[in-house]
C-alpha cells in the first residue's frame, strides 16, 4: 500500500513539479503542446459519478429495504443473488453493451425527451449524442447498484427485532415500522454503503471509457461528452511519448487514489459503526 | 367496561412448532392477571396471540379466537395495528428506540396515529406517561436526551410510558422486569398496581412471588412434554391458585417441586 | 425525525376532515378535569369515561383516526410496491445484458472463435483462441501470486487476535478492495514494466493478483472463523504447536470454503480490463511466455468494441458471451457451494 502511494508520487514528480497546484484547476490539456490540467477530468468522474449516485441511490434503497423488510421469506435470497449477479457481470461487457445498446436507445429516446421538455435547463440543453456523461452515469448507476443495496440490506438485517416489534406493538404500519425502528439504525451503514458505490463509481474506468466520449470539454449539458481521471488513463496511457504527459497522468492517477482510498476509509468506519452497535440480538426471546 | 379479552381454543404455531393448545380464558377488565409457568410452556406465545404480535414471527399460525370487548381481533375486517394500538405491549429486554429523544419514544406511537396535535397537547401527554410510568423525576431536566442514554430500569418505565401514550385499554407485559435489578423491579411493579384502575394488564412471569404480588387473577400453564405444547393447566383467582389450586401440577409447580 | 415525515401526511387528513377542530376545541376544558396529580392519587372510577375521552380513549382520536388510519394503510402499501418495483427495475439491465450477449454472442459463436487466431480487418473468420489462453494463463499467473499472500493474510487476521494489528490489516484489506483497478494497473506499469521495458503476463498476473488479495484474505479469515474452537484446543491439548495446528487441523477443515473463496476471487478478476491495458497488453499470436505481452478476452473486447468495423463488433460480442460464462460459472458455482457450506455450519 505505501509502496504503491511512493510509486505513484515518483513518478508524478515531474508533472507536479511543472504544473504544481495550477494542475487541479486548469482546464487546458493538451498533449501536443505538453500543456497539462486535470480539471475537466476531475468534473467529469465527479460529474458522472454523482449523477450515477443519484439514480442508483433510491433504487438501491428500494431493493434493500424490499429485501430485507417486505419480501416474503422465500424470495429474499433468490432476488438478492440476482441482483448481486449484476456485480458479476465484468465491466468491459458493460461497456460494449452500452455502446451498442444502451447510448443509441438513450439518444434516440430519453434524451430528446428531457432536452425537448426541460431544454431550458442548461443541464438538459444541447445536441443529444447519445454517447455522453448522461450515458455513462446511467450505465456507473446499474454498476454500483448491488454494492450500495448489498451493504445496505446488509445494516437494515442488523436492525435487532426487538426494535421493530416496539414500533409494530405501536401499531405502526410495515413502512412506518421501517422509518421509524430500521432506518435510523441503519443509517450509517447505508451513509457507508452510499460512500462505497460512489467510490466504485469514481474508479470505474472501462464502461466509462466506452460511453462518456473521452473529450476533455466541461459543459453545462449532462448529454455532451466528457472525459473522466480513470478513462483519460485507459485511453491515454499506452500511446505515451512525452515523460511529463506520462507523468500528467500518474499525478491524475494519485489524486484519484487520495480520494477513493479517503471515501472508502470513511465508508468503512461508518460501516462498523453499525454493526458493531451492540443492537444485533436477532433471536427470539 | 372496555378492556377484557377472551380466548377460545386459541392454538398457535410457528413453522412446526406447536406452542400453545386449546387455550379458553377470560381475562377481566382493570384486573392485573398474571400467566405463570416453566420457561418453553407458552406463554410468551399466548400473550403475543393477545395483540396479533405473534403473527410477525415467520411461518406462524392462530386459531381459535381471541375476543376483544366482544369483537374477534382475528376476524378478516380487523385491522392489525388498530389492535395492536389498542392492546399495547412491553417486552422482556427493554427496547426504546436509541437515537430518539426521551420526549420522542413517548410520543412515537401519538404521532403515527396521526391527527395533528398541539405541541402543548403533545408534551401533556408526554408528561402524564411519564409520570404514570413513575419516570417523570428521573428524566423531565433531560427529555432532549436519547432513549438509550437511560439506565436498563428507566429504559424499560420508558418503554412502559411509550406503551401508555396512546391510550390503550390493555397493556401486555411479557417477562417486563426479568432483565432487571430489584430496586426498578419495584417500581415497576408500583406502577403497575396504580395503572390497573385505568387499564388492563395482562403480565407473564417466571417469578411467582411477583405473581403473588401484583396479580388479581392467575393462570398456570404449562407444557407436559418437551415438544408438547403448552396448555392452560388452571386459571383463577391468585389467591386460590397460590393457597389452594385444584390441579396437582399448579400445586408442585407453585410449590417448587419442579421447573 | 422520521416521525416529522409522519406529520405533513396528518395534515392533509387533517384538511379532509373537519373533525379535528372540535377535537381540539373540546380537548383544553377536558384536560384541565383532569390535573396532573390526578394520576397518581386514588381516583373515582366515574372520572373514568372523561378522562378517557380528553386523551381520545374512545372518543375522537379514535373516530380520527380512522380516516387517517387508512391513508397511513395506503402509504404502506404503496411504499410496499415502490420497494418491490426498485427491485424489478434492478433487474431489467441483467436480463437485457444477458440477452443480448447470449443473441449478438451466440451469431458470432463457433468452433473457430474459440480454437484460431484474430484476422486482420476485412478477411473473415479468426477468433480469440489466443487472448481465451492469455486470459486463462494471466488468471493462473494471478492465482499463484495472490493465494498465497491472500490466505496468509487470512490465516493472520482469523488466528492471531492481536486486536489493534488485526483491524489495522482488515481495515488495509478493505481500503485496498476499493481502490479502483485501473490504479493497481498504472502502479503495476511503474513497478515491472517501467523497469524492464517490456509489456508481460507476468505484469498483468501481478496487477490481478493484487486485485484479488482483499476477497482472498477475508473469505479466509470468515472460514476459519467457522472452525469450531474446540477442535483448535483439541489440537493444541495433543502437544501439537500453534503451526502445526492451524496448517494440518484448521486450514484442512475450512479448505473447501477457502477454494470457494478462491473461485470466487478469481471471477471477480477475469472480467478486469483495466489494469491490463498497460501491463499485459495485447498480442495477437498465441502467448510465448510470462515475459511477454499476451492478449485477454477483456481488453481484446474492449479494443473490437470501440473499432469501427462491424465484424470486430461481432467479435466483441462472442468474446463476451465466452467472458460472462466464465464468470458466471465461476462466480454462481462458487456461491451456491458456499451457501451450502454456510448453512451445514450453522
Amino acid at each position: 500500500m505505501a509502496l504503491l502511494i511512493y510509486e505513484l508520487v515518483q513518478q508524478a514528480l515531474p508533472a507536479i513539479r511543472a504544473f504544481g497546484a495550477g494542475f487541479l484547476i486548469s482546464t487546458n490539456w493538451d498533449p501536443v503542446n505538453n500543456i497539462y490540467g486535470a480539471l475537466p477530468f476531475i468534473f467529469g468522474t465527479v460529474v458522472s459519478s454523482l449523477l450515477a449516485l443519484l439514480m442508483a441511490v433510491p433504487l438501491s434503497l428500494g431493493i434493500a429495504i424490499y429485501l430485507s423488510q417486505f419480501a416474503p421469506k422465500w424470495l429474499r435470497s433468490p432476488l438478492g443473488f440476482v441482483v448481486e449477479l449484476l456485480a458479476a457481470i465484468p465491466s468491459v461487457v458493460y461497456g460494449l453493451w452500452g455502446i451498442f445498446v444502451l447510448a443509441p436507445f438513450l439518444g434516440r429516446t430519453v434524451e430528446p425527451f428531457l432536452s425537448g421538455h426541460l431544454g431550458s435547463i442548461p443541464f438538459f440543453a444541447g445536441p443529444v449524442y447519445g454517447v455522453g456523461l448522461f450515458a455513462a452515469s446511467v450505465v456507473l448507476a446499474i454498476m454500483i447498484i448491488p454494492t450500495i443495496s448489498a451493504i445496505s440490506r446488509e445494516s437494515m438485517l442488523n436492525v435487532s427485532r426487538d426494535q421493530k416489534e416496539a414500533a409494530q406493538a405501536l401499531g405502526a404500519t410495515p413502512w412506518e415500522t421501517v422509518k421509524m425502528a430500521v432506518l435510523p439504525l441503519s443509517r450509517p451503514g447505508i451513509i457507508g454503503a452510499v460512500i462505497l458505490g460512489l467510490g466504485r463509481a469514481l474508479g470505474e474506468t472501462m464502461a466509462v471509457t466506452m460511453l462518456i466520449g473521452n473529450s476533455p470539454k466541461i459543459s453545462a449539458s449532462i448529454f455532451a461528452p466528457a472525459y473522466s481521471i480513470a478513462s483519460v488513463i485507459a485511453s491515454e496511457f499506452q500511446e505515451v511519448t512525452a515523460g511529463v504527459h506520462m507523468a500528467a497522468l500518474i499525478e491524475m492517477a494519485l489524486i484519484l487514489l487520495v480520494i477513493t482510498l479517503m471515501l472508502n476509509l470513511l465508508a468503512r468506519l461508518l460501516i462498523q459503526k453499525t454493526g458493531g452497535r451492540a443492537l444485533k440480538s436477532r433471536g427470539r426471546s | 367496561m372496555a378492556g377484557c379479552i377472551t380466548t377460545k381454543h386459541l392454538s398457535a404455531s410457528f413453522g412446526d412448532i406447536h406452542a400453545i393448545e386449546d387455550v379458553s380464558v377470560e381475562i377481566m377488565a382493570n384486573k392485573v392477571t398474571a400467566i405463570i409457568g416453566p420457561s418453553g410452556c407458552g406463554k410468551s406465545t399466548f400473550l403475543r396471540c393477545l395483540n396479533r404480535m405473534h403473527e410477525l414471527v415467520p411461518g406462524a399460525r392462530v386459531t381459535g379466537e381471541v375476543s376483544w370487548d366482544g369483537r374477534n381481533i382475528y376476524a378478516p375486517e380487523m385491522d392489525a395495528t388498530l389492535v395492536r394500538r389498542g392492546i399495547g405491549m412491553v417486552f422482556q429486554k427493554p427496547n426504546p428506540f436509541p437515537l430518539m429523544s426521551i420526549e420522542d419514544n413517548v410520543s412515537a406511537g401519538l404521532r403515527l396515529a396521526g391527527g395533528r396535535m398541539r405541541k402543548a397537547k403533545v408534551a401533556e401527554i408526554v408528561e402524564r406517561s411519564l409520570r404514570l410510568s413513575a419516570l417523570w423525576d428521573e428524566v423531565k431536566n433531560k427529555l432532549h436526551k436519547p432513549g438509550g442514554s437511560l439506565s436498563g430500569g428507566q429504559q424499560q418505565r420508558l418503554c412502559i410510558a411509550r406503551a401508555l401514550a396512546v391510550e390503550p385499554d390493555i397493556i401486555l407485559m411479557d417477562e417486563p422486569c426479568s432483565a432487571l435489578d430489584p430496586a426498578s423491579t419495584q417500581k415497576i411493579e408500583d406502577t403497575m398496581e396504580k395503572l390497573k384502575k385505568d387499564y388492563t394488564i395482562v403480565i407473564v412471569t417466571h417469578n411467582m412471588q411477583q405473581a403473588a404480588r401484583v396479580s388479581d387473577m392467575t393462570g398456570f400453564m404449562l407444557s407436559t412434554e418437551m415438544g408438547e405444547p403448552g396448555r392452560m393447566i388452571e386459571f383463577g383467582l391468585t389467591n386460590k391458585i397460590f393457597t389452594m389450586p385444584d390441579r396437582k401440577e399448579t400445586e408442585n409447580y407453585i410449590t417448587g417441586r419442579f421447573g | 425525525m422520521n416521525l416529522n415525515l409522519n406529520r405533513d401526511p396528518g395534515e392533509e387528513v387533517r384538511a379532509a376532515d373537519p373533525e379535528p377542530e372540535t377535537a381540539a376545541a373540546t380537548e383544553p376544558s377536558a384536560v384541565e378535569a383532569a390535573p396532573d396529580d390526578a394520576l397518581t392519587a386514588p381516583r373515582e372510577p366515574e372520572q373514568e369515561p372523561q378522562e378517557r375521552g380528553a386523551l381520545g380513549r374512545d372518543g375522537e382520536l379514535r373516530r380520527h383516526s380512522e380516516l387517517h388510519r387508512r391513508s397511513r394503510i395506503i402509504r404502506s402499501d404503496l411504499a410496499h410496491i415502490l420497494c418491490a418495483l426498485s427491485t424489478l427495475i434492478a433487474m431489467i439491465p441483467l436480463v437485457l445484458i444477458l440477452f443480448y450477449v447470449i443473441y449478438q454472442g451466440a451469431g458470432a459463436l463457433n468452433l473457430d472463435f474459440i480454437t484460431q487466431l484474430p484476422k486482420p480487418v476485412g478477411e473473415p473468420g479468426g477468433g480469440m483462441g489466443n487472448a481465451i489462453v492469455g486470459s486463462l494463463m494471466l488468471m493462473g499467473i494471478a492465482a499463484v501470486i495472490g493465494l498465497p499472500v491472500g490466505v496468509l493474510a487470512g490465516t493472520f487476521l482469523a488466528e492471531f487476535r492481536s486486536p489493534r494489528l488485526s483491524w489495522f490489516v482488515r481495515l488495509l484489506a478493505d481500503i485496498l478492495s476499493g481502490v479502483p483497478s485501473i490504479i493497481v494497473g498504472v502502479f503495476v506499469y511503474t513497478l515491472l514494466v517501467l523497469t524492464f521495458k517490456q509489456f508481460s503476463a507476468l505484469a498483468g498476473g501481478l496487477a490481478l493478483g493484487i486485485l484479488m488479495l482483499p476477497t482472498v484474505a477475508r473469505t479466509t479469515e470468515e472460514m476459519l472463523r467457522m472452525v469450531p474452537d474446540s477442535l483448535r484446543e483439541a489440537s493444541l491439548a495433543l502437544g501439537i504447536p500453534r503451526w502445526r495446528t492451524i496448517i494440518s487441523v484448521i486450514i484442512k477443515t475450512a479448505g473447501g470454503g477457502i477454494m470457494t473463496g478462491v473461485m470466487l476471487a478469481i471471477a471477480r478478476i477475469a472480467g478486469e480490463t483495466a489494469p491490463l491495458l498497460f501491463t499485459a497488453l495485447n498480442s495477437r499470436t498465441w502467448p510465448t511466455g510470462i515475459d511477454k505481452p499476451v492478449a485477454s478476452l477483456p481488453v481484446q473486447i474492449y479494443q473490437y468494441a470501440i473499432s469501427p468495423f462491424d465484424a470486430w463488433h461481432q467479435q466483441a460480442w462472442a468474446g463476451s458471451l465466452v467472458l460472462v460464462l466464465m464468470v458466471l460459472i465461476l462466480s454462481v458455482g462458487s456461491k451456491l457451494y458456499f451457501g451450502r457450506k454456510m448453512q451445514r455450519a450453522r
